[in-house]
């Protein structure tokens, strides 16, 4: 490549040669262009022959060719087998509804939208407001505090293999939160054998995991809240609970949103966490699946029913598409 | 002023508690998986440290599963993951945000429509394409449906259109091709997005979990987390065993998330914004 300053001399050669006849003779300086890059780009277009009519597609054709034979293609496979009895071995024939009639019927099918239902109600409010406070934490430059924000991450970095196998030997009947809990003077709490203690269980290591990750999101978001803010509201004599209510999350809500919408998304799809620490059959009774762990049991092996997990996964598609248009809907507010 | 509301001490308090909630856990596994074969992990109250600290469980794991080909596995799953997705994503990224063409728009859709179809939904069709290809149980299967990640796409176009098109149309009227430009001139401006991309798809598939468990079903083809769901499910008993393999699937990334965490953590503020 040529040199930096070669560079700007031909880029304010070319953007003036290109607008000529909308712009005076004279080579207008640099700074302007590079402030209204709109103009620039409408005068340019058409103008000059930048590429041949087939590169774009060689750009792209790695990307699309994967996308839609991986992605695009297996979602309207999707759609279209819910209506067969496909199996893993037999294409199958339309059958109609008569999945989602089965689904009705089908008390895991209820379980498991009333487990991953329960994620969802319990999850979220954890991930919108913990993350935040942590945010608050962190957010202030004091010494090693660079040190704490890494920290604070690292559950997000491990695997949510790794994360769940730590957490079923922290929870253990004899591990080391009974022993605690034991100190102060509880008994043995059956973590991963009771029913609902499980399922307390799991949503605990998702949200241990995901704090780090949201976390972050607020810390953006706080910088932008208007340090006059706090300082007005402190002159007014709030307390710090008052200053919390009345100017971080009122400055940050927009995040607030995003950051429910998105762990809602992440909570409706729960798999591993639940998967580790019920076991494959959703433990007792199967009364811990999940509607992935569902989908997972009954598409998958050599008889699995492909048709039915089908009907399942768009449940699964129309549920998550519910609660990712209100992560769009929150953006675009975001933005305005 | 507001220091004296917050007391600095009562932060750094507040602190160590959520360091102790955050890493505590990692620390005792890390713990667990160096006490030896006499001394009790059960005991009460539990020792924080080992008495002797070894490294046997680190040998042992090593000869009840092949955790050393299973991270080899993942090695090289996660390296043709980070691969495919700097190169594939960039060029599409490039495409879509540099190269006026017909047909731009839906190309453009076609990742965002990819990108609204949570995986979990699509896995059962994914599993019978890649049967019919013949693909089920081959490492090829875990990449190939994330090897251009739709996000890693959308993230490279948003890259490319932040860089000053000045720059490139100095580069046009000296007669540089496309390629060329895409080269010395797009790439070199959004390093820092490709930093990223390269290093979430190094995680995601070095993480990933669901999808390798469904379609590999033999044990000699399985990655590091699959292998270790298959330890905790047969030799739930021996918690040394199963920390010591945990430590060796974690201490990678904490390692490379020590190296590079503001990739790490720009990586979140992009992929939040448009995930």
């Amino acid at each position: 490549m040529k040199s930096a300053a070669n560079a700007t001399n031909a880029a304010t050669t070319a953007s003036t040669a290109t607008r000529a006849g909308t712009v005076a003779t004279v080579p207008a300086p640099p700074t302007p262009d590079v402030a209204r890059p709109a103009a620039v780009r409408r005068g340019r277009a058409g103008r000059v022959r930048t590429h041949m009519a087939h590169s774009p597609w060689a750009f792209l054709l790695p990307g699309i060719v994967i996308t839609l034979a991986f992605n695009i293609y297996p979602f309207i496979a999707t759609v279209w087998k819910a209506f067969t009895d496909s199996r893993t071995l037999t294409p199958g024939t339309f059958v109609g509804l008569a999945n989602f009639q089965e689904m009705l019927q089908d008390e895991q099918f209820w379980i498991g939208l009333r487990n991953s239902s329960l994620y969802v109600l319990v999850v979220v409010p954890c991930m919108v407001f913990f993350p935040l406070l942590m945010a608050l934490l962190v957010h202030k430059q004091i010494p090693g505090i660079a040190f704490f924000r890494s920290a604070f991450y690292t559950p997000v970095v491990a695997s949510v293999v790794v994360v769940g196998l730590i957490w079923v030997w922290m929870l253990d009947e004899r591990g080391l939160v009974n022993a605690v809990l034991k100190v102060v003077g509880f008994g043995a709490v059956p973590f991963l054998s009771d029913q609902w203690l499980i399922l307390l269980s799991a949503m605990l290591v998702t949200v241990w995991k995901g704090l780090g990750y949201y976390m972050i999101i607020y810390m953006a978001a706080l910088g932008n809240v208007p340090r006059e803010l706090y300082e007005a509201a402190s002159v007014d004599g709030a307390g710090p609970l008052r200053r919390f209510w009345s100017v971080t999350v009122p400055g940050v809500r927009n995040t607030m949103v995003l950051v429910g919408a998105l762990s809602s998304v992440a909570a409706f799809r729960v798999f591993s966490e639940v998967f580790l620490m019920a076991g494959q059959d959703g433990g007792p009774a199967g009364e811990d699946t999940t509607l992935v762990m569902l989908v997972q049991r009954v598409g998958t092996g050599l008889s699995g029913r492909v048709g039915y997990a089908s009907a399942i996964s768009m449940v699964l598609f129309v549920i998550t598409l519910i609660l990712l248009l209100a992560v769009f809907a929150a953006e675009r507010r975001d933005k305005k | 002023m507001r220091a004296r509301r917050w007391p600095v001490a009562g932060r750094y308090l507040l602190l160590l508690l959520v360091f102790v909630i955050c890493v505590g856990p990692f620390l005792w596994q890390l713990s667990t998986s160096l006490k030896g074969p006499t001394e009790n992990v059960y005991s009460d109250p539990p020792k924080l440290l080992p008495e002797h600290p070894t490294l046997e469980n680190y040998k042992k794991v090593g000869e009840i599963i092949p955790v050393w080909d299973y991270a080899l596995n993942s090695l090289k799953v996660a390296l043709a993951n980070v691969a495919s997705n700097v190169i594939g994503a960039s060029m599409a990224g490039y495409a879509l945000a540099r190269l006026k063409f017909k047909g731009r728009k839906y190309a453009a859709l076609v990742f965002l429509i990819a990108m609204l179809v949570p995986a979990e939904s699509i896995m059962i069709a994914q599993l019978t394409t890649m049967r019919s290809l013949d693909l089920h149980n081959t490492l090829t299967a875990v990449v190939l449906p994330g090897c251009v990640a739709a996000l890693s796409v959308l993230l490279m176009r948003n890259a490319f259109r932040n860089v000053p098109e000045e720059i490139e149309e100095a580069a046009i009227v000296d007669g540089a091709n496309v390629w060329q430009r895409y080269f010395r001139i797009g790439l070199p401006a959004v390093k820092g997005t490709l930093a990223v991309v390269a290093i979430f798809a190094f995680m995601g598939a070095w993480d990933d979990f669901l999808w390798p468990l469904i379609v590999l079903a033999d044990d000699s083809n399985y990655t590091l987390t699959i292998g270790l769901n298959f330890l905790h499910g047969t030799f739930s008993n021996n918690q040394r065993l199963i920390a010591a393999g945990t430590m060796i699937a974690v201490l990678p990334l904490i390692v490379m998330f020590a190296c590079l965490q503001r990739y790490f953590f720009r990586g979140v503020g992009e992929g939040a914004v448009k995930g």
